[in-house]
């Protein structure tokens, strides 16, 4: 390229009106080894232009898939169908030993049923009771040796 | 959209996303870091992608935003980080010391442009965007961007000239 049209080119490129293909042939000339010295100063302009277009990025990018969004939402889908079914095991059980309480179309036989049912209790009761009568005589013995041995202490 | 062809999607302008925000932020650091969350957060928008005529343009100007965020809120807080006291680490690795030194004059005359021209300078003389592309990404019209242009330039010009001339400046 000869110095007039570096001159014009130069020229047009500080009024920022050179298309991309000039400013790239004023690259190619300041960048090259026979630059006329009076222009030597703005091959540290070109030059620097150049060597910053070779900068490159290497770090890795953190991108993760959506993987981690999807299990998220498994997770709590998971734990909401648990607790639904949970919850609908509970009342259907409930139900169920609701429905089993029972009623009698006919009184007599309620009336039957009520009184085994109060007979069966107090059936146990009275066992119960009895097995106390037997406990009463260890209560008698006991008072006996401790009243004893209280009144040795006391001596 | 799988990651891989998301990668391919990117592969073309992750570079220059990485370099717009390291010529806003200046340390390599704060870019990298801002690269990943623009890419993180177009990822998270790849449905949507189809949408724009350019993903490229796109992840520019969310760089853009980004940046320029991050530079006010970093004005915002007490601690004021000076441009000039951030160390690179590539400019400890001396290599082409001569040549990069005077590389290093033009780099340190356009971090003291005003942002706009910044951008602009990175997005021309870099990257080597059309006017359009450059005024969608900073929302101006394509007049302004070469004022901008032409008076970078010319400031460049300037400071590298009296550079030169003198050979001492405040370093």
């Amino acid at each position: 390229m000869d110095l007039q049209t570096v001159n014009i080119l130069l020229e047009k490129y500080f009024e920022g009106t050179t298309t991309i293909t000039e400013e790239k042939q004023l690259k190619a000339y300041f960048t090259s080894n026979n630059v006329a010295p009076h222009l030597a100063h703005y091959r540290d302009v070109f030059g620097y232009f150049k060597t910053e277009k070779e900068i490159k990025f290497d770090k890795k990018l953190p991108l993760q898939p959506r993987k981690t969004k999807t299990v998220k939402w498994i997770s709590i889908a998971a734990s909401l169908a648990l607790l639904s079914g949970t919850v609908w095991w509970v009342s259907n059980s409930n139900e169920a030993q609701a429905n089993e309480l029972g009623t009698f179309n006919n009184p007599e036989e309620a009336y039957q049923a009520t009184q085994e049912a109060l007979h069966l209790l107090s059936n146990e009761v009275n066992q119960g009771v009895e097995g106390m009568a037997v406990l009463k005589q260890y209560e008698q013995t006991k008072r006996k040796i401790f009243k004893k041995q209280s009144n040795k202490q006391s001596k | 959209m799988k990651s891989l062809e998301f990668e391919q999607l990117i592969a073309p302008f992750k570079n220059k996303v990485f370099r717009f925000a390291k010529r806003l932020l200046v340390s390599t650091e704060e870019a990298e870091d801002a690269t990943q969350e623009v890419m993180v957060r177009l990822w998270n928008k790849k449905e949507t992608l189809v949408n724009y005529n350019s993903v490229e343009a796109l992840a520019m100007t969310m760089t853009k935003n980004f940046c320029l965020d991050q530079l006010k809120s970093k004005r915002a807080s007490n601690l004021q980080l000076v441009h000039s006291n951030y160390s690179d680490n590539r400019t400890g690795l001396e290599k082409e010391i001569e040549a990069k030194d005077s590389w290093n004059w033009v780099e340190k005359i356009i971090n003291t442009l005003p942002e706009q021209q910044r951008l602009i300078i990175q997005m021309r003389d870099i990257e080597e965007y059309e006017f359009e592309t450059i005024a969608a990404v900073l929302e101006m019209n394509e007049t302004a961007v070469r004022v901008a242009l032409s008076r970078a330039r010319k400031t460049i010009r300037e400071q590298l000239v009296a550079k030169h001339n003198y050979g001492l400046t405040n370093s």
